[in-house]
C-alpha cells in the first residue's frame, strides 16, 4: 500500500537523519542536520571541538554524572569543562538519562574503549562501579570521583565538596535553631540509595546523639527520588502524618525547592520552617519570603573545576592520590590530599556556605 | 450488549462494580484507623487535586483501550507538552495561561496524531508503536530543552497560578476533571462516535462491515488521548512549577491500572465511565494514603502492589460470579 | 496471520528461495551488518577485537531474558515484572551470602527466587485468558510487589564483597571469549531447539494463534503458560547472576526499566504483541542489533536522549518496513494458494 510505503520511507529517512545527527553532535562538529531529532544540542560537542587544539594538556578526560538535566549536575559539568579546556584537554561528558548504576557502567565501558586518560564520576552507587573502574585503573586510566563518591578501591581520590561531618552538624544546628531548641523535624531526601545524601543523614544522626539535641526529635526520613512530583507528594504526606512538625531538612536541591513550594502553597509558611542544601537561584524567593531562613550549599561550579584540576594533576603524574600530597589547583590555590571517612583519600573543597536573606541577592544569579 | 431486561442489566452492572466499591470502603476504613487525618475535608480535597491529572489521563486511556489498543507513550507526551509550554513561558513571560494550555494541548494533539497514524493507517501493533514513540517523545523532550530543566524561578507567576488556582476553596484541577468526566460520559454513552468506539473495540471486522470507518475511529481515540495528555502536561508543570526531562515516567501504567480496575476490558469493547471514576479514585486513594499510614517508606511499594493485585483479583472474581449468575438466569 | 513464517519443514513443499530470503530474520541480519558498518564508520575505536568481546557485556545480561520473553509474546501475553524479579533474586542472593551461605548455594537461591517469581505469575495467569485476567495488569501488580519485597529486605543498603571468582561470571574470559557470551550461546541453542524442534514449541505457536482451539484439542494450555512464565523467571534469575557479578554488589533498585527494553528487543525480533508469530533467531538478532547500536553510539558519545530516539525510530521503522514487504508479490507466491487448495 502506498501509504505504508510512504510511512516506512519517512521512518527510514528519520532514522538516517537521527543517526547522522548523532554522528555530527558526538563527533565534535557542532553542525545541525535536518530531521526532528537533528537538533544535536549535546553540550559535549562544542567543548570537545574547542579543546582539540591541544596545547599543554592534550589528554582525554571523561566526566560521567548522575543524570541528565539536574541543574546542580549541569553546573558541575560547566565548571569541569571550563577548566579542562583551559588546560588543553579534550572532554567527553556522559549523562545517563536515568540515574542508575547500570547506565553508568555502560558509559564507563564506552569511554574506556575510547582510550581516555582520566575518568571523573559522580556515582549513582558507591559499590556497583567497582568492577568496571578497577578494569579502567588496570589499563592505566586515572579515576576521580566527585560529589557522590565511589568506594575507596574504585578510585584514586575523591573530590568532596564539604566534609560530611561539617554538613551534618550544620544541618542539625539549623534544625535546632529553627525549632527553638525542641520539637519535631523531618528529613526529605533524594533516592533511598543516594551515596552522598545517605552519608550526610548518617552524620546528622550521629550529631543528634549529642545531649544538646535531646529535645530534638527526628520523625521520619522521606524519599522524594529527586523528582518534583514525588517530593511534593512525600512532603504533603509528612505534613499530614506529623501535625506537630516544626522544621523540615532537605539535603537535596530538588527536594528543598519542592518542599518549600508546598509549605508556601498550603499556608504553612509561618508554622514550619525549612532548610537544607539548595541552589540559590531556585531558593531565592523562599529565602526572601522567610519560609527558609537560611540554607547551605557550596558552589557546584567550583566542585567541577576542582575535579578537573585534580584529574589533570593525576593524569600528568603530579600526584598519585596518596595521603599528604599537595598540588596547585590553578586559581583555587593549593590543595591537599587527606584521608576520607571510607578509608580512601579525598580532597576537600571547603566548608558549606550559608545562604540567608543578606547574601541571597548576589548569589541567585550566579548559580 | 446485554439482551436481558433493563432492570436486570442495571443490577448486573452495579453488581460488577460492587467489588471495587466494597474494597475502597474497606481500605478507607483501614487507613482512617492508621491516621485519623485521612477522612478530613482538606485531605480529601488534596487527594482529589493530586488525583485530577490521573483522572483526566484515564479518560483518554479508556477511549484507547475501548478500541482494543493501548497507549504507552502518555508519560512522554506529558513531559514533551509540559516542557514545550514551560520553555515558551520562560522565554515569553507575558503569555496568558489559557494560551499556555492551548500550546500544551496542541503538542499533545500532534503526539496523539502521530500515534494514531501509525496504528490506524500503517498497521503497526499499538504496543510497539506507542513503545517506540514513548522513547522518541522522551528523547525529544530532552532535545528541545537542551537537556536542562525549567525551574520555578524561570516561570512567571501567572503560569504558576494555574497550579494553585481555586474556585470557592475547590482546586481548579478538580473542576477540570469533573468537566472532562461529564463530557466523556456524554460522549461515550450518548453520541454516535462514542458508540462507534465501542463497536470497533468489540469486533473490528463487524464494525467495518456495518460501514464504520474503523481507521478514522482508531485515529480519533489516539488524538483524544494525546490532547488530554497534552492538557495534563501543562497542569503537571504548573502544579509542581518545574519541567524536568524525566517527568511523568511510568504514568501510563497508573492510567492503565485505573482503567482495568474500573472495569474497562483490556481487549476492548467494554467499560463505563462510572467504573472508570472508581478506578481512578482508588489509585488516587492509594497514592495519597501510602505516605501517611506511618509505615516505613520501604514498605510502600509492596503494599501498593499487594493492594492492586487483591483489587484486580477481587474485581475479577466478582465479575465472573456475576457473569455466571447471568448465564444461570437466562431463559432458554 | 502469516502461517508461512511459523510452519516450517512441512511435507512436500519445495524450498522457495525467494520467500526464504525475504523473511524478517534476513532483514535483521542485514540490519546487523548495517549497524556494524555504521558503527565502524563513525568511530575509529569500534573496529578492534576488544569491541566484539566488550560490547556484548553491556547488553547480554538483558538479552538472557529476551528469549523467554519472546515465548511469552508468542502466546499473546506479556510480563512486565522481569526487572523487579531480577532485583529480588539479586537481593536475596546477596542477603543469603551475607548471612553466611556459601556463594554457590546463594547462586542457587538466586535462580530459585527468579523461578519462583515467574511461577507465581504463571499460576495466577494459567487458567484464564487475556480478556478476563489481563496479563499486563497482573504482572504490573507483581512488578510492584517484587520490587517492594526487595526494598523491604535491603532498604537503602547494599551487599557486596562477593568472592573474587564471582566476578568471573560477568567479566571473565574463556580462551578469549567472554564467559557471558558462551553462557548466552548455550541458552540460545536451548531456546532455539525448544521453540522450533519440539512439540512444546509447536503448541506455543498454536496457543498464540487460537487459544480456545488448542484447549479443546487437548493441549494443556494452563501447564504451558505456567512453564513459559517459569522459564522467564528462571532466565531473570540468570540475568540477576550476571548483573550482580558485573556490578560486584547488589541493591534493591537494580534492573530498573529492563522490562520494556527486553520487550522492545523481542518486538524488533519479529514477535508481534498479538501473538502467534515470530522466530527465535529474530529475537536473538534483535538483541544484538540494539546492543551493538547502543554501544557504537556510545563510543561517539551521542547523548543518551538521542540514543533513545534512535532506538524508538528503529523499532517503528522496522515494523513499518515489514508491513510493506508482503505486498511485494513474487511470481511463485501467486501459484501456491491454488496448489494448496487442491
Amino acid at each position: 500500500m502506498k501509504r505504508q510505503l510512504l510511512a516506512s520511507i519517512c521512518a527510514c529517512t528519520l532514522l538516517a537523519a537521527s543517526l547522522l545527527s548523532a554522528c555530527s553532535s558526538g563527533g565534535g562538529n557542532a553542525q545541525q542536520t535536518g530531521g526532528e531529532a537533528g537538533s544535536g544540542q549535546e553540550s559535549s560537542a562544542a567543548s570537545g571541538s574547542a579543546a582539540s587544539t591541544g596545547s599543554s594538556g592534550g589528554k582525554k578526560l571523561a566526566f560521567v554524572v548522575k543524570s541528565t538535566g539536574n541543574p546542580y549536575m549541569e553546573r558541575m559539568i560547566d565548571g569541569f569543562k571550563d577548566v579542562a579546556s583551559k588546560l588543553g584537554h579534550t572532554v567527553v561528558v556522559k549523562e545517563p538519562e536515568q540515574p542508575t548504576a547500570e547506565a553508568q557502567i555502560s558509559m564507563i565501558n564506552e569511554v574506556v574503549a575510547q582510550k581516555v586518560d582520566g575518568i571523573a564520576v559522580a556515582a549513582n552507587d558507591p559499590d556497583a562501579l567497582q568492577p568496571i573502574l578497577s578494569k579502567a585503573k588496570e589499563k592505566g586510566i586515572k579515576v576521580v570521583s566527585c560529589d557522590s563518591s565511589v568506594n575507596a578501591q574504585s578510585r584514586d581520590v575523591h573530590v568532596n565538596q564539604a566534609d560530611p561531618v561539617a554538613i551534618g552538624k550544620a544541618l542539625v544546628e539549623a534544625a535546632y535553631d529553627m525549632t527553638g531548641g525542641k520539637g519535631e523535624f523531618a528529613i526529605l531526601s533524594a533516592t533511598s540509595q543516594a551515596t552522598n545524601q545517605n552519608a550526610w543523614i548518617a552524620q546528622m544522626k550521629e550529631v543528634l546523639k549529642n545531649s544538646k539535641y535531646a529535645n530534638l526529635k527526628l520523625d521520619k526520613i522521606a524519599y522524594g527520588d529527586d523528582l518534583r512530583d514525588k517530593s511534593t507528594t512525600e512532603m504533603e504526606g509528612l505534613l499530614k502524618s506529623y501535625p506537630n512538625l516544626k522544621c523540615v531538612v532537605s539535603p537535596t536541591t530538588v527536594g528543598l525547592a519542592a518542599a518549600s513550594k508546598v509549605l508556601v502553597d498550603q499556608g504553612y509558611a509561618e508554622k514550619i520552617k525549612i532548610t537544607g542544601l539548595g541552589l540559590p537561584s531556585e531558593m531565592a524567593t523562599y529565602i526572601e519570603k522567610g519560609v527558609c531562613p537560611y540554607m547551605y550549599l557550596w558552589n557546584p561550579i567550583d566542585v567541577g573545576k576542582l575535579t578537573a584540576y585534580t584529574l589533570d594533576a593525576l593524569v600528568q603524574g603530579k600526584i598519585k592520590g596518596e595521603m599528604g600530597e599537595t598540588f596547585e589547583a590553578g586559581d583555587m590555590g593549593s590543595k591537599k590530599v587527606t584521608t576520607a571517612a571510607d578509608g580512601g583519600t579525598e580532597i576537600l573543597l571547603g566548608d558549606p556556605f550559608k545562604f540567608d536573606k543578606e547574601n541571597i541577592g548576589q548569589w541567585k544569579s550566579v548559580y | 450488549m446485554d439482551t436481558t431486561s433493563p432492570k436486570k442489566t442495571l443490577k448486573i452492572q452495579s453488581y460488577r462494580q460492587l467489588g471495587l466499591v466494597a474494597f475502597i470502603v474497606i481500605i478507607c476504613i483501614a487507613i482512617q484507623f492508621r491516621n485519623s487525618q485521612f477522612l478530613t475535608a482538606s485531605n480529601l480535597l488534596d487527594l482529589l487535586t493530586d488525583d485530577a491529572i490521573l483522572c483526566i489521563l484515564s479518560v483518554g486511556m479508556m477511549s484507547v483501550i475501548l478500541t482494543g489498543a493501548i497507549d504507552l507513550s502518555i508519560g512522554s507526551t506529558i513531559a514533551l507538552s509540559g516542557m514545550t509550554t514551560a520553555l515558551c513561558v520562560s522565554k515569553v513571560q507575558t503569555l496568558h495561561p489559557l494560551v499556555c494550555i492551548l500550546i500544551g494541548c496542541a503538542v499533545g494533539f500532534l503526539c496523539g496524531a502521530v500515534n494514531g497514524f501509525l496504528v490506524a493507517k500503517c498497521a503497526v501493533p499499538p504496543f510497539i508503536a506507542t513503545l517506540g514513540m514513548m522513547d522518541i517523545f522522551r528523547g525529544l523532550t530532552y532535545v528541545i530543552s537542551g537537556g536542562r530543566w525549567v525551574s520555578a524561578y524561570q516561570m512567571p507567576e501567572s503560569f504558576k497560578a494555574i497550579g494553585t488556582a481555586k474556585v470557592a476553596d475547590v482546586h481548579v484541577y478538580i473542576l477540570i476533571a469533573i468537566v472532562v468526566f461529564a463530557v466523556a460520559y456524554y460522549f461515550f454513552s450518548y453520541s454516535r462516535t462514542g458508540r462507534k468506539i465501542y463497536a470497533v473495540g468489540s469486533n473490528q471486522l463487524s464494525a467495518r462491515i456495518t460501514g464504520i470507518n474503523t481507521a478514522k475511529i482508531s485515529w480519533l481515540v489516539y488524538i483524544i488521548m494525546g490532547t488530554l495528555a497534552g492538557l495534563c502536561g501543562v497542569l503537571w508543570v504548573s502544579k509542581y512549577a518545574s519541567a524536568q526531562g524525566d517527568t511523568a515516567t511510568g504514568e501510563e501504567m497508573s492510567a492503565i491500572a485505573a482503567c482495568v480496575l474500573g472495569g474497562v476490558g483490556i481487549t476492548g469493547g467494554s467499560g463505563k465511565i462510572s467504573g472508570l471514576i472508581l478506578g481512578a479514585v482508588f489509585i488516587g486513594i492509594l497514592n495519597n494514603a501510602l505516605p501517611i499510614i506511618h509505615v516505613s517508606t520501604f514498605w510502600q511499594n509492596f503494599i501498593e502492589g499487594a493492594i492492586i493485585l487483591i483489587a484486580v483479583l477481587m474485581n475479577f472474581a466478582v465479575k465472573r460470579h456475576s457473569e455466571r449468575a447471568t448465564l444461570r438466569r437466562r431463559k432458554i | 496471520m502469516n502461517l508461512e513464517n511459523t510452519v516450517r519443514g512441512g511435507s512436500g513443499r519445495k524450498f522457495n528461495a525467494g520467500k526464504f530470503f525475504l523473511r524478517w530474520e534476513w532483514m535483521l541480519v542485514f540490519l546487523f551488518v548495517l549497524v556494524n558498518i555504521f558503527n565502524s564508520s563513525i568511530s575509529s575505536y569500534y573496529w578492534q577485537p576488544e569491541t566484539f568481546m566488550d560490547a556484548p557485556m553491556s547488553f547480554l545480561d538483558k538479552a538472557f531474558m529476551v528469549m523467554p520473553m519472546a515465548l511469552v509474546l508468542l502466546l499473546g501475553m506479556i510480563d512486565i515484572s522481569v526487572g523487579s524479579t531480577v532485583a529480588l533474586a539479586s537481593v536475596l542472593m546477596g542477603v543469603s551470602y551475607r548471612a553466611g551461605m556459601p556463594m554457590g548455594l546463594a547462586m542457587v537461591v538466586c535462580l530459585a527466587v527468579g523461578t519462583g517469581c515467574g511461577m507465581i505469575n504463571g499460576l495466577i495467569l494459567a487458567k484464564y485468558d487475556e480478556q478476563q485476567l489481563p496479563s499486563m495488569i497482573i504482572t504490573l501488580a507483581t512488578m510492584t510487589i517484587y520490587r517492594g519485597l526487595a526494598l523491604i529486605i535491603l532498604k537503602d543498603q547494599s551487599v557486596g564483597n562477593f568472592p573474587s571468582w564471582f566476578s568471573y561470571l560477568g567479566w571473565g574470559y574463556v580462551g578469549g571469549v567472554p564467559f557471558i557470551l558462551i553462557a548466552f550461546a548455550v541458552f540460545a541453542v536451548f531456546f532455539l531447539i525448544l521453540l522450533h524442534k519440539t512439540s512444546f514449541g509447536r503448541q506455543l505457536y498454536g496457543m498464540g494463534n487460537n487459544l480456545k482451539a488448542c484447549r479443546y484439542s487437548g493441549i494443556k494450555t494452563a501447564r504451558n503458560k505456567i512453564l513459559v512464565y517459569t522459564m522467564l523467571g528462571f532466565m531473570a534469575g540468570v540475568c540477576a547472576l550476571f548483573l550482580t557479578s558485573k556490578m560486584g554488589s547488589t541493591r534493591p533498585n537494580v534492573a530498573n526499566g529492563y522490562e520494556l527494553e527486553v520487550i522492545a528487543m523481542a518486538a524488533l525480533g519479529g514477535f508481534s504483541t498479538f501473538g502467534g508469530k515470530g522466530n527465535m533467531i529474530g529475537a536473538i538478532l534483535a538483541a544484538f542489533i540494539i546492543g551493538f547500536l547502543r554501544y557504537g553510539l556510545g563510543l561517539i558519545n551521542a547523548s543518551s536522549e538521542l540514543i533513545l530516539i534512535i532506538i524508538g525510530v528503529l523499532l517503528i521503522a522496522s515494523v513499518l518496513a515489514s508491513n510493506v514487504k508482503p505486498k511485494m508479490k513474487l511470481p511463485e507466491e501467486k501459484e501456491s494458494p491454488e496448489k494448496k487448495s487442491q
